[in-house]
């Protein structure tokens, strides 16, 4: 019995060559964006490197001294800033974009819907500094004069809200971040929750659930992934936001428990004093407060990818 | 048909020669005399050629920076080069040479307080290190007797930026708190005890504006064209002093008598009955070598206009013009360059 076997020759058309040299060019521009990525950690570390060898690395994290004259800077106040805005700003945008966004999804009809998707996607586009000049003269104010004093009044009795009123602080800086994060979270949790299959929510309804038990149950739950994507979407634009954060948070770089007292994110101080930073010292310092939250940014965007897989592997998700 | 159009472009750029003659040059530096440089860099490319410079205001320090790389033809700076600076410069020498005198003022936000109110140095160090913290207290009411000051706690606000009008202003306080001087020092960028931090002078002016019971300092020219009440600030001989052009001319006079020989000079805290002791040179810092002869002609050919008809547009600017005796001795000083 003989098998018959085939060879067959490979011919060499252009469509070959074409695919090779395709295949060259994309495998280039993925190299080049990761080239990209280790070069900016490699200048972030030379940069840094005549403040690391001064000041220690330890020692720069835990300092809360920041002076130009003597040459002794420290982190912590910049971290504690930025760490705080942010949180702060997450706790008041995820409730109100992911109401929006059920609100969206499950209960506008779809013309509503798809014109206020359109105006959301609109706010997301606006550039920062617009929203700090808005903050400025309508925020800061309206803080000041209405909203810091209730607070002061009703919950003074917490160290959260002790202290003078400016108007500035961290709490102004958390809202405007809030402010521009919820149109991320908006649209990318409606996209997830839209993407939940129909029969779903159906299922539930068969069985007796009502609107809310099917949406709070089955649909949030099976879009969690997306959800949390867009939640950490949102947290990394607001951990490097910058003008609009310097234009209301009070430049005050020291850590205060209370929101109402003025404070410093590390974006905000890179960018005011990087122009002018004199000496070798100085802007060294500079740099390892960039490289800081370089780390503070993997380390988030970590937590979030590990976070993701321990609630996927849960079987929470795809059939 | 080519060679035709050869010999065209030929006259073209024949043409154009003599306009080569006004020469384009790259300024940038202080922010504080960015409103007088503008107009004399119009004015006098308007009477001369149409020779253009351009000046971009983006601080002291950028000025220091930019002469010292050579990325712009000259700089310009509220505080003089220091010799560590100095020493940094890659190609030759730098030259100061003052331009113009200013002054920084304080500025508060007092809803309620119509009367123009008086500080004396020790008084303002204090306000800022913290140990003076409410407007109500003893020492401010004391140098303004029959002033109903509130029972606040004085919003202090300063710059977030390194700026040559932070140095001027740390400068006189080190001068008359030994404590600042110890604690803080001066220089264009410090650790300031406490506060809130505006971005350049407009940042401090809109914070100070916004914010009542506030104090802050900006340079006199912001609050004047920001119509912001200032604060008198007493002078070494004991009088409260308003910042005006003559208050300032007249502590630079006195300095022009023991200026040193390059003009780095420091006139705050100035002697003299009514010398503004919040007062400053600012310089522009010409390098002593321009590898192109055209543009080392243009720049003293600058500097000589600067120094005498450009001086008439300063009043108008609230700006303080030189001293005659100061301006002679800058006169020899161009000649330096080439």
């Amino acid at each position: 019995m003989a098998t018959a076997t085939a060879t067959v020759k490979v011919v060499k058309t252009s469509t070959q060559t074409g695919d090779i040299i395709a295949r060259w060019v994309v495998t280039l521009f993925a190299a080049s964006l990761l080239a990209m990525a280790i070069l900016l950690v490699y200048e972030l570390v030379i940069g840094s490197a005549d403040a690391r060898a001064k000041l220690g690395i330890w020692r720069f994290l835990v300092s809360t001294r920041w002076n130009p004259v003597t040459e002794d800077f420290g982190a912590a106040p910049f971290v504690y800033g930025t760490v705080v805005t942010s949180v702060l700003a997450l706790l008041i945008s995820v409730p109100f974009g992911l109401g929006a966004a059920i609100f969206l999804s499950e209960l506008a009809p779809a013309r509503i819907s798809n014109a206020l998707t359109f105006v959301i996607e609109l706010l997301a586009a606006i550039p920062s500094v617009i929203y700090g000049l808005l903050a400025i003269f309508t925020l800061v104010p309206l803080m000041r004069l209405y909203i810091e004093p209730f607070l002061k009044r009703t919950l003074g009795f917490l160290p959260l809200f002790q202290g003078t009123i400016y108007g500035v602080g961290f709490l102004t800086a958390g809202m405007v971040l809030a402010i521009m994060t919820v149109p991320f979270i908006i649209s990318v949790s409606r996209e997830s929750l839209l993407a939940v299959p129909r029969d779903q929510r159906e299922a539930a309804l068969a069985l007796g659930a009502t609107k809310w038990e099917t949406t709070w149950q089955i649909v949030v739950p099976y879009a969690k992934l997306g959800i949390l994507g867009s939640i950490f979407l949102g947290l990394a634009r607001a951990l490097g936001e910058t003008m609009a954060v310097t234009m209301v948070i009070g430049n005050d770089p020291s850590i205060h428990a209370s929101l109402l007292a003025p404070g410093y994110s590390i974006a905000a101080v890179i960018a005011n004093e990087f122009s002018e930073a004199g000496g070798k010292i100085h802007p060294a310092a500079l740099v390892e407060l960039a490289l800081v939250l370089f780390c503070l940014t993997i380390l988030i965007n970590g937590f979030a990818r590990l976070m993701i897989m321990a609630t996927t592997s849960k079987g929470s998700k795809r059939p | 048909m080519r060679t035709i159009s050869v010999a065209l472009m030929g006259l073209l750029v024949m043409a154009t020669a003599p306009f080569a003659a006004a020469q384009k040059l790259n300024a940038c530096g202080a922010t504080f005399p960015d409103p007088i440089y503008k107009k004399w860099f119009s004015e006098f490319g308007k009477t001369h050629q149409g020779a253009q410079i351009n000046y971009e205001a983006n601080g002291s320090g950028g000025g220091v920076k930019g002469v010292t790389n050579g990325t712009v033809d000259f700089g310009a700076s509220d505080m003089p080069m220091t010799d560590q600076e100095l020493a940094a410069v890659k190609n030759g020498k730098i030259l100061h040479f003052p331009t113009v005198l200013g002054a920084v003022v304080p500025i508060y936000n007092l809803p309620g307080v119509t009367q123009e109110l008086k500080f004396s140095g020790p008084v303002l160090a204090d306000i800022f290190l913290g140990s003076i913290s409410k407007w109500s207290d003893k020492r401010i009411a004391a140098d303004n007797p029959g002033v109903k000051l509130p029972d606040e706690e004085i919003v202090v606000v300063h710059r977030t930026d390194g700026s040559g009008t932070t140095f001027v202003w740390t400068d006189f306080l080190a001068k008359v708190s030994p404590e600042w001087k110890s604690k803080v020092g001066a220089a264009k960028d410090v650790s300031w005890p406490k506060g809130l931090g505006g971005a350049q002078n407009a940042g401090v002016t809109g914070l100070v504006k916004q914010n009542p019971n506030s104090l802050g300092y900006v340079e006199l020219v912001f609050a004047v064209q920001n119509k912001m009440g200032h604060g008198q600030v007493k002078n070494a001989n004991g009088t409260f002093v308003k910042a005006s052009v003559e208050t300032v001319t007249e502590a630079a006079a006195g300095a022009a008598k023991n200026m040193p020989a390059d003009f780095r000079v420091s006139i705050t805290n100035a002697p003299g009955k009514n010398a503004y002791p919040i007062s400053s040179f600012t310089w522009l810092l010409i390098p002593s070598k321009f590898s192109d002869p055209a543009k080392a002609r243009q720049v003293k050919e600058m500097l000589h206009w600067v120094l005498t008809d450009g001086q008439v547009f300063c009043a108008g600017l609230s700006y303080a013009p030189l001293p005659l005796a100061v301006v002679t001795r800058e006169e020899k000083q161009i000649d330096a360059i080439h």
